[in-house]
């Protein structure tokens, strides 16, 4: 028989002994069926399948029992009649002996067929339903890969199929499988191409056969006499790999398939022709893939013959009944002598790309000798398919040059061994190319994954620099804004004060007596310390008398206002409603309260104990929470002082909350301790991080549930709605500073950490957002009169933030002169920071505006909050003070604390900016005090003793500059003295 | 018998490098055998001397590293080195030369580089041109081929040879040592070629045995190139690029050069070609190097003979370009399968 078409030519290739004789001899005869079947999930390329059966359940012949998950997967069938028995792992064809999941199924011995029957003709079908039926019916490349084939048979949806390859190449020595199944049954084949070529529709169609088939030529051309079907068998010369896709590409047509791309990108669609008679069978027949040839040879084997053989049939099955003798089995091989792989475990299940298995006998397989040197002579060279230089790559692989090996093309090699078939220093070189591939995907995967982060990271910045721009836009549009209605409503203040408080609304009649006359004892008390301060001034002919001299003018004037406006809010009718509070609430938040401060104290003398963490950090948090515990107690005290006719919240919110309040323990326990060990870099870090995320999500589920246990309250409690979510949003906000902090500096030491940690940032940030968001949400549903408490919490985080910020572009500008390479991360963090800032500025702004269109009359009760936010603000100012103070004995000698310093200083003036601000408010309230002619001694000595407690902080501050007991004195001596402060307020309320 | 887990591929080509060698070996016999047809007992007691040697020296190198003694003696290819340094060799050359240059040839240019396949030099020619800048009175002074002494077979007894090797050299040897064609050439003064092939006893009657024992060896060679052990690359474009530019000269000035059948067949051309530049360690990996490789070869043996102050240069010419090949290999990789183009250098 005579080519028609000339046969090109692939470099290199080998001619090992044949050994294919042996099982030509019989014909292909049915192996018996095996009592229990294993089918493994992954039989092919791709996805595993997903089992649509049970365990216990009955299955038919055929039925489906694993379905394609995926475009690239395949369906799996039972290949016997039985019960399915388990699904688990178990021993798979794989060079590494690994097992898998796999579907194990009991015969019942009767061998039932599922119905089934095939396409009266499928040329009426549209070719997609034609390919969906392939596909059901699970069939993957029977050549050895295993592709999906219904994935292939889709490539003429985008690609131009010129021509179509049949591969019945069959290059592998001992292999005859392919060679029979044409010998026997070339008209299943022909159909099965006549099918393909109805999908694809090639202009041309080629099988390529090598010429060692002489009877299989035969057969085909036969069947191809009685199809109707045009194309060219092509009888190549026998060469190993001529099986080789690529290769056979190369023999049939003279093209190369461009490296790194699949056939069909130049036209091309190869198929075995056991897939081809696998098609045929499904679409005829109705046959779902549960049976093939294979070839049972090697000389351990009696019998050498094919079988048609039941997919999942244990290895074990076909070796007892080709009568492998097994003391003379010594290597048993599944698939050829030249790429197939051993294996140990005889209960290993034949499947779909199974072809071949071969009883080796140590005689017809001696164990390789040990390897020599390299002698580079180039014998792999003559004969790599691929021309590659295996010498060169096993030089590589071996020294793990990968960059080099992968420029000198490794992962062109296909694995096919002729290199090592020739090496006469019997150097396993094939071995060594796999394991350079692994490694180098492995180095792959790495980078990969390291670019994803910084492609985010980048990402990232080009947005906050965006935002940034915006921003700053918007905060000097908003900075204009605010300066205009700061003015307007110092006016609409001083002129409605005294009429407010006349005609106030009941409910903000109490506290706001209480406040006036605190108001007037401050006032007057400022008073009396700028005359004492202005007489000494004179005294000593100090310098800034002028100013003294203003000042005490002013405080003269605001005392004077103060006193008035407390005598007129006492004259008013003095019956108050007491606010619509439900204690049972109030008192859980006190005692929330209670516990985050216990907690965080005791955190705090933790750290100082062990000299670990950021004590500075602890500090501020622990100082927050005081005044929110004062700010708590003091709501219930009110409250509980107050008619408690107000309505109880149901009692789910307050379990709820208690539930709330121990995960949030529990989070911020796991927090501190993610932190730690990413911050030992520890390599439980991550799985620590899972963790906390995990119970974050559950803290999450609960928050969400009592927010809509609260929704469904009376409006009452949603007071404490906002006041809750107030806690947790700062709660929340230091920890995400706190977290934003560690992750810059993990940045800034180049930990590898920094990716990890930048996401958690992110994370936080988001639930930060969205608890603002609630928030806002909530107070939007609130009466007007809460919003005044708004404000004031509002200001207070403004002034936290704003201390973050500055400090945050302290760091930036010192990283900035230091050319520090976290330079620009931390402008990033200050991008941020800032933004959070304009955006609780634009809360505030949109707060007050609402609360004084609301209630002009209520004007006078925001300034006892007024009072408290700032006193806050001061006490935040101080801490940060004191931490940049602690920072920068901290810092190393001689390192450039130019920064620092700077900082400091604008932080001192920041504090003595809020410092004046809340003595000047205070004095307000002495004079409003004194105005109402309340027992202004007492006030007096309250405020004195306050005084006193500040100006002992503020020494112990001077002093903690190198002093860190100084500070936790100071910190002792803070909390005095906001106890004092409390008690003041308490007598008031007597 | 249990199963055993072994990766792809489970079949082999049978042989090993000893059996590569061994080939080499034989195929050096036609040469060995003119040789001492032509010159007497002299070269076949170098070869046996060196292979002694060599074998000693193997072994106690190879001890000395731990490594297995008998599993790297059998790759032969110690043997390979003494036998082409002992058809090198003048045949009378003292054993002690011999000696010297095994030793260097196998402990240094060998075994200190990592033993067979990792030395970057070819240990015979590094032995030979060793010996030949060190003991330049010995290594030039040649045998006078019995064609032309006209009185039988060979020069000296069997006997007379091993006493002038291995004890004081005898004036018998010394009446019969002349120096080579090349030499001859080379130190004609101011004769032209024409009047030396006249003039000349040695370039007039015993030139033909020059010319047969490079017959030897190029016989030697083709049947290496049958049997595959090495491509033709090499040794094809070295004598290409030698006869290329012997010819140009030849033709341009004959008074001044040689004709190019006089380079192909004297001195170590044949030699060279077919069993020092075929030698797979040191030369280039791809075919397309190994052209690159045997081209280099042919110029510098060209240049180095008509130019050079050495008589002859085949052994400077390839450690030259032993010394090229790393550089060649980066730019001569094949083209692989589906790429458009070769990868060039490194990366
Ligand atoms: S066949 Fe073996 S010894 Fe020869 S060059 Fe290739 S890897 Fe080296
Ligand atoms: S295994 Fe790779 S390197 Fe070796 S011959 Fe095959 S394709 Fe070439």
């Amino acid at each position: 028989m005579k080519n028609t078409i000339r046969v090109h030519q692939f470099h290199g290739g080998i001619h090992p002994p044949e050994n294919k004789k042996q099982s030509t001899g019989a014909p292909i005869s049915l192996a018996p069926i095996p009592s229990r079947i294993v089918l493994p999930l992954q039989q092919h390329i791709g996805l595993p399948a997903d089992p649509v059966v049970r365990v216990g359940q009955r299955v038919l012949k055929g039925q489906l029992v694993a379905e394609a998950i995926g475009r690239i997967s395949a369906n799996i069938h039972a290949s016997i009649s039985g019960t399915v028995v388990a699904i688990e792992p178990h021993p798979v064809p794989h060079m590494s002996g690994m097992k898998a999941d796999c579907l194990i199924i009991e015969s019942d011995g009767k061998d039932e067929w599922i119905e089934h029957q095939g396409l009266a003709d499928y040329t009426k079908l549209p070719t997609q339903a034609l390919i969906e039926y392939i596909r059901q019916s699970g069939i993957a490349g029977m050549g050895g890969a295993g592709f999906p084939t219904d994935v292939k048979l889709h490539l003429g949806d985008d690609h131009i199929v010129n021509t179509l390859i049949i591969n019945a190449a069959e290059c592998e020595p001992y292999i005859t499988a392919d060679d029979m199944l044409m010998r026997e049954r070339a008209d299943e084949i022909m159909g099965g191409i006549e099918i393909i070529a109805h999908l694809l529709k090639p202009l041309h169609i080629m099988v390529g056969i090598e010429d060692n088939k002489p009877q299989a030529i035969r057969a085909l051309h036969a069947a191809m006499d009685n199809s109707a079907l045009n194309l060219d068998i092509v009888i190549t010369p026998t060469k190993y790999p001529s099986g080789g896709e690529k290769q056979l590409i190369k023999l049939l047509t003279g093209v190369e398939v461009p490296s790194g791309s699949i056939p069909a990108d130049v036209g091309i669609v190869c198929q075995n022709v056991g897939t081809t008679s696998a098609i045929y069978r499904a679409v005829t027949h109705g046959e779902p893939l549960i049976s093939r040839i294979i070839t049972v040879t090697g000389q351990a084997a009696a019998h050498k013959q094919n079988y048609e053989v039941r997919l999942g049939t244990p290895l074990a099955d076909l070796l007892n009944h080709s009568a492998v003798e097994r003391q003379q089995l010594q290597r048993l091989i599944i698939g050829g002598p030249m790429m197939g792989i051993t294996v140990t475990d005889e209960q290993i299940p034949v499947i779909k790309t199974t072809n071949c298995l071969i009883a080796g006998s140590i005689k017809e397989m001696p164990p390789q000798p040990p390897a020599q040197a390299c002698i580079r002579c180039g014998m792999c060279e003559q004969v790599c398919p691929a021309e590659l230089l295996p010498q060169q790559l096993y030089w590589f692989a071996k020294g793990k040059e990968f960059d080099k090996a992968r420029h000198h093309n490794l992962f062109d090699c296909i694995e096919c061994g002729a290199c090592s078939y020739v090496c006469p220093s019997n150097i396993p070189l094939v071995q060594y190319y796999r394991f350079a591939k692994a490694e180098i995907r492995k180095e792959d995967d790495e980078q990969r994954k390291a670019d994803h982060a910084r492609q985010r990271f980048e990402a990232r910045l080009a947005r906050l620099e965006r935002d940034k721009i915006e921003k700053e836009e918007r905060r000097k549009q908003r900075a204009i804004d605010a300066a205009a209605a700061q003015a307007a409503k110092k006016d609409a203040a001083l002129n409605q004060a005294p009429t407010a408080s006349v005609s106030a609304a009941p409910e903000a009649g109490t506290p706001d007596l209480k406040q006036l006359k605190s108001n007037a004892a401050i006032a007057r008390t400022k008073l009396k310390k700028a005359e004492k301060a202005l007489n000494n001034a004179q005294d000593k002919g100090l310098d800034g008398i002028d100013t003294l001299k203003e000042t005490l003018k002013q405080l003269q004037l605001k005392s004077a206002q103060a006193e008035k406006a407390y005598s007129d809010a006492q004259n008013a009718p003095a019956k108050a409603a007491a606010p619509v509070l439900d204690l049972k609430q109030l008192k859980s938040n006190a005692a929330i309260a209670r516990t985050k401060l216990k907690k965080a104290e005791k955190q705090l003398a933790n750290a100082t104990a062990s000299g670990e963490g950021d004590i500075s950090a602890l500090t501020a948090q622990v100082s927050l929470l005081q005044d929110k515990n004062i700010a708590a107690e003091k709501a219930y005290k009110a409250a509980e002082s107050g008619p408690s006719n107000a309505a109880a919240a149901p009692i789910d919110t307050t379990e709820l909350e208690a539930d709330i309040a121990a995960l949030q323990a529990k989070v911020d326990k796991a927090t501190s301790a993610w932190q730690a060990a990413v911050a030992s870099a520890s390599p439980a870090a991550d799985k620590m991080a899972a963790g906390v995320e995990k119970l974050t999500t559950k803290l999450k589920g609960l928050q969400d549930e009592l927010s809509q246990a609260r929704a469904a309250l009376p409006a009452s409690s949603a007071t404490v709605d906002t006041t809750e979510l107030e806690a947790d949003i700062a709660a929340l906000q230091g920890k995400v500073d706190k977290a934003n902090s560690a992750w810059q500096a993990a940045v800034a030491s180049a930990s590898p950490a920094a990716d990890k940690m930048a996401a958690g940032v992110e994370k936080l940030t988001t639930k930060l957002k969205g608890l603002q968001d609630e928030l806002s949400q909530a107070r939007a549903a609130l009466p007007a009169s809460s919003t005044t408490v708004d404000t004031t919490e509002l200001e207070a985080d403004i002034a936290a933030l704003q201390g973050k910020v500055d400090k945050a572009n302290g760091a930036w500008q010192a990283a900035v002169a230091s050319a520090s390479p976290a330079a620009d991360k931390m402008a990033a963090g200050v991008e941020k920071l800032t933004t959070k800032l304009k955006g609780l500025q634009d809360e505030l702004t949109q707060a007050k505006s609402r609360s004084e269109a609301a209630m002009p009359a209520a004007a006078p009760a925001t300034a006892a909050p007024d009072l408290k936010a700032l006193k806050q603000q001061v006490s935040i100012m101080r801490t940060k003070l004191k931490k940049a103070e602690k920072q920068l004995t901290e810092l190393p000698e001689g390192a450039d604390n130019a920064a620092l310093m700077a900082e400091i200083d604008s932080l001192k003036a920041r504090h003595d900016a809020a410092k004046a601000l809340w003595d000047a408010a205070e004095a307000d309230k002495i004079a409003a005090a004194a105005a109402q002619g309340v027992d202004l001694k007492q006030l007096k000595i309250d405020a004195a003793m306050a005084r006193a407690a500040v100006t002992k902080a503020e020494r112990a501050l001077s002093k903690a500059e190198d002093d860190q007991p100084a500070l936790e004195a100071e910190l002792v001596t803070i909390r005095a003295q906001a106890d004092k402060l409390n008690a003041t307020l308490e007598r008031f309320s007597d | 018998m249990a199963l055993i887990r072994i990766t792809s591929p489970h079949a082999h080509r049978p042989g090993n490098t000893g059996s590569v060698m061994l080939t080499v070996l034989m195929a050096t016999l036609p040469g060995l055998a003119a040789m001492t047809f032509f010159f007497g007992w002299g070269t076949l007691i170098q070869v046996l001397w060196g292979s002694l040697l060599a074998i000693a020296l193997e072994a106690l190198s190879v001890k000395l590293r731990r490594r297995p003694v008998s599993f790297y003696l059998t790759d032969y290819s110690a043997l390979v080195t003494a036998v082409l340094l002992g058809l090198a060799l003048p045949p009378f050359a003292p054993w002690w030369v011999m000696a010297v240059g095994i030793s260097v040839a196998i402990i240094i240019a060998k075994q200190l580089y990592g033993g067979m396949g990792s030395n970057p030099f070819n240990p015979a020619m590094v032995a030979y041109a060793l010996l030949l800048v060190s003991f330049p009175i010995q290594m030039t002074s040649w045998t006078a081929p019995f064609v032309m002494l006209g009185d039988g077979w060979s020069v000296l007894s069997l006997g007379e040879t091993l006493s002038a090797i291995f004890a004081t050299p005898s004036t018998a040897v010394d009446a019969h040592t002349m120096a080579t064609p090349l030499d001859i050439m080379r130190h004609r003064g101011g004769f032209t070629t024409e009047e030396m092939w006249v003039n000349d006893a040695l370039l007039a009657n015993g030139i033909g045995a020059w010319h047969a024992v490079s017959a030897a060896y190029f016989m030697g060679g083709v049947f290496l190139l049958y049997k595959k052990i090495f491509t033709w690359h090499a040794p094809v474009a070295m004598l290409t690029s030698l006869t290329v530019l012997s010819t140009l000269f030849f033709l341009l000035m004959p008074d001044q050069y040689p004709d190019p059948f006089f380079h192909l067949t004297t001195g170590a051309t044949m030699l060279g070609a077919f069993f020092i530049a075929t030698d797979p360690v040191t030369s280039a990996t791809s075919n397309k190097g190994k052209l690159w490789f045997g081209i280099g070869i042919g110029i510098l043996v060209f240049v180095i003979r008509t130019w050079g102050n050495y008589p002859d240069a085949v052994a400077f010419a390839v450690l030259l370009m032993n010394l090229c090949a790393p550089f060649i290999d980066q730019y001569t990789q094949p083209r692989s399968y589906g790429h458009a183009k070769p990868n060039r250098g490194m990366k």
